[in-house]
């Protein structure tokens, strides 16, 4: 079970294997359901690559799930799962609309946008204080707190929209429209390098913000004295604390950052597409990041292709409703389970054979 | 004021129905040492089931076992994933949930063609009111015949099943071999493996109960309460009977206290809801309905006595080698 294998094999190879296996499993679902998994590649490909505006909501996607995919991967390291990715970018939603709504009258967009960021991450990084806090301090399990604050957020937001932020008089329960300077800018020029038209597709600047966000992510987690106190406490909290390195600390300062990454993802949603705060902001993107950062293995690089990849699955398998009518985008959410289950709880399903297969190699015999 | 309080208990043993079979299924698989927040994924994957074998069947019965079939199969890929491979169970709970959430939506669009609706179920496809003997004859007396005829008559059978699971299940965790060695897995996975019983087959064990009782919950939603399955029919009472059975410290009893006071705050909210209340004056459903959550969260930091959850809860057992 255990024995030592190359590196390739252990960060390459087998994620390949279980991804491979997630990706099969869809497949057959998809012939259960009547149609040809083949044709489906080929349409969620050409729905999300193969044109211009299909390439901006796939952009528009990933840089959702790349902020959350982030905020889970951060806490990974302190070996703390926050599953709270979607409450924290939901109240993070507020943040940046707050900001918008009260400056969009008087700042261009330029000045408004690093504030609404600001408030996005604080917003977030506030919802996810508490259950750190209780975590380090009372013992209280992280998962069912921030699972429960899910709930708080989902709550709290409906409230707000249905009796505080809603444009008198209408109906939907949505605050009200930002002017032009609560807007970011779309990113045409962007998907126009590559000879395409973005269309109406939302991809804004917020894509760039969290491509940044990758490379200070993994600046903090393998530059920095806190990144690797963050990893020493994931690896072991005991030696951690006989190092010196205060849990409570640590905990709570990790939460704050992944807090401040999943609140960051709102200011895709809401100042780059919708221009208003609406429920249900995250959208279900803060799950999606759990299965981004398992994918990804936890490394910047990693979530930010594995967020690519659920760009392109929920983009195309948009189109796959459209083309197909025995599917519904419903499909994504089956793959999502399914590389979650593959790649995250069953990780060691294959490791034993691979072993065996190596230890079979001749010449590497005494080695395995 | 007497026949709105009869009601609104009424609603609450029906809203708390779901909630106690579902936290009851988690109280085995947690108390064996097995964490499962996929229970969310099991209710809503055997309502599933359980409508669309009733509509395509027409029986109930048929539909509360293709509902428990399912449930136990999710069980076992759960304890695959977490006993046998040794995976995280947070992640695996979550996955459950995932596949849960698409593959309902899914099939349901494929096999049905109603937007993920199954099709409205007929009488005979449902489980229907059950009177209770004698509740037509006390109805009139005050007080005792009411409370005989309106509340503790006419409900479906998955209810009655609900809170007599609660006694049994007390009865098997702490009357029974069974129960013993499965607290037991639970605290202490090393001596039990001492004493020569395997704690994996008892763990597999836990996890078929618990995906059989959260089975009937998931049935009870899709073909007791309602008639027929809709898309996240859920809504989240996984992620509320997994609060009830943490704010009940998990101990069977409690956990029917637990669920009735969150379906009692239910019922609650959908009673109250644009109403006010004496001296308080209007308040908001959505307080009421983050109650639960609120109350988890405190107690679970200690404020409200303490939740210590089963020791050996979410480590794979290794065994010595």
């Amino acid at each position: 079970m255990n024995a030592p294998l190359p590196r390739w094999v252990d960060l390459g190879l087998i994620p390949m294997l279980n991804l491979l296996a997630a990706f099969l499993v869809a497949g057959l679902v998809v012939l259960l359901v009547g149609e040809s998994p083949v044709e489906a590649v080929r349409v969620i490909l050409y729905g999300a690559l193969g044109f211009g505006e299909g390439i901006g909501f796939t952009l528009f996607y990933a840089t959702n799930f790349i902020f959350t995919g982030l905020a889970v991967a951060v806490a990974f390291h302190a070996k703390l799962f926050n599953i709270g990715g979607e409450g924290q970018a939901y109240v993070g939603g507020l943040g940046v609309a707050l900001v918008c709504l009260g400056l969009d009258h008087a700042m261009p967009w330029w000045v408004i946008a690093p504030l609404a960021a600001a408030g996005g991450a604080a917003f977030g990084a506030g919802w996810a204080f508490l259950p750190a806090y209780l975590q380090a301090t009372r013992g209280s399990h992280i998962v069912i707190t921030t699972i429960m604050f899910n709930f708080l957020a989902a709550s709290l937001m409906v409230y707000l929209l249905v009796n505080v932020l809603k444009v008198p008089g209408a109906m939907a329960p949505e605050s009200r429209t930002f002017e032009e300077a609560g807007r970011l800018p779309k990113i045409g020029w962007f998907v126009a390098l590559f000879g395409e038209d973005i269309g109406g597709a939302p991809a804004n600047l917020s894509f760039f913000l969290a491509l940044g966000a990758c490379v200070a992510v993994w600046l903090l987690i393998w530059r920095t004295r806190l990144g690797y106190e963050i990893r020493t406490f994931g690896a072991n909290p005991t030696a951690a604390v006989y190092a010196g390195i205060s849990p409570v600390r640590i905990t709570v300062t990790t939460m704050l950052i992944s807090g401040g990454l999943a609140g960051l993802m709102a200011l895709n949603p809401v100042m780059g597409e919708q221009h208003r705060l609406f429920l249900d902001v995250a959208g279900g993107a803060g799950f999606v990041g759990i299965a981004v950062a398992l994918m990804g293995r936890a490394h910047p690089l990693g979530v930010a292709l594995s967020a690519l990849l659920f760009g392109v699955l929920y983009q195309g398998g948009a189109e796959l409703a459209f083309e197909m009518p025995a599917i519904t985008r419903d499909m994504v959410v089956v793959i999502q389970g399914l590389v979650v289950l593959f790649a995250g709880a069953m990780e060691y399903m294959f490791r034993p054979w691979v072993a065996r297969a190596f230890a079979a190699l001749p010449g590497r015999g005494e080695a395995a | 004021m007497f026949d709105a309080l009869i009601l609104m208990l009424d609603s609450t043993v029906r809203l708390s129905t779901p909630l106690l079979l579902t936290a009851l299924a988690g109280l085995y698989a947690e108390r064996s040492g097995v964490l499962d927040i996929g229970l969310e994924g099991k209710l809503l994957a055997s309502a599933f089931a359980a409508a669309a074998m009733a509509a395509v069947s027409g029986s109930a019965w048929l539909g509360l076992a293709a509902g428990m079939g399912v449930s136990l199969l999710l069980a076992l890929l759960h304890g695959a994933a977490c006993i046998t491979y040794r995976g995280n169970q947070i992640v695996s709970g979550v996955a459950i949930n995932f596949l849960a959430a698409g593959l309902t939506a899914l099939l349901g669009q494929a096999w049905f063609r109603q937007g993920g609706r199954t099709p409205t179920l007929p009488r005979e496809a449902r489980f229907g009111a059950l009177e209770l003997p004698l509740a037509e004859t006390l109805a009139g007396v005050p007080v005792i015949g009411t409370v005989y005829s309106e509340l503790l008559s006419g409900h479906s059978l998955p209810v009655y099943a609900a809170f007599l699971a609660a006694p049994a299940s007390w009865y098997v965790l702490y009357r029974m071999r069974f129960g013993l060695r499965l607290r037991a897995v639970g605290e202490n996975p090393a001596a039990v493996d001492t004493a020569g019983i395997s704690v994996t087959l008892m763990r597999y064990k836990a996890m078929a109960v618990c995906g059989l009782i959260c089975g009937v919950g998931g049935a009870y939603l899709a073909i007791a309460q309602s008639a027929g399955f809709v898309k996240d029919m859920s809504a989240g009472k996984g992620f509320i009977a997994l609060a009830a059975l943490i704010f009940s410290k998990w101990r069977p009893l409690h956990v029917m206290g637990a669920c009735l006071l969150f379906g009692f705050l239910d019922a609650a909210a959908i009673r109250l809801q644009g109403k006010g209340l004496p001296l308080i004056g209007e308040v908001p459903v959505q307080l009421i309905q983050a109650a639960p959550y609120v109350l988890t969260v405190v107690l679970l930091a200690g404020f409200i006595g303490r939740a210590t959850p089963p020791k050996a809860g979410g480590t794979p057992y290794v065994k010595e080698r």
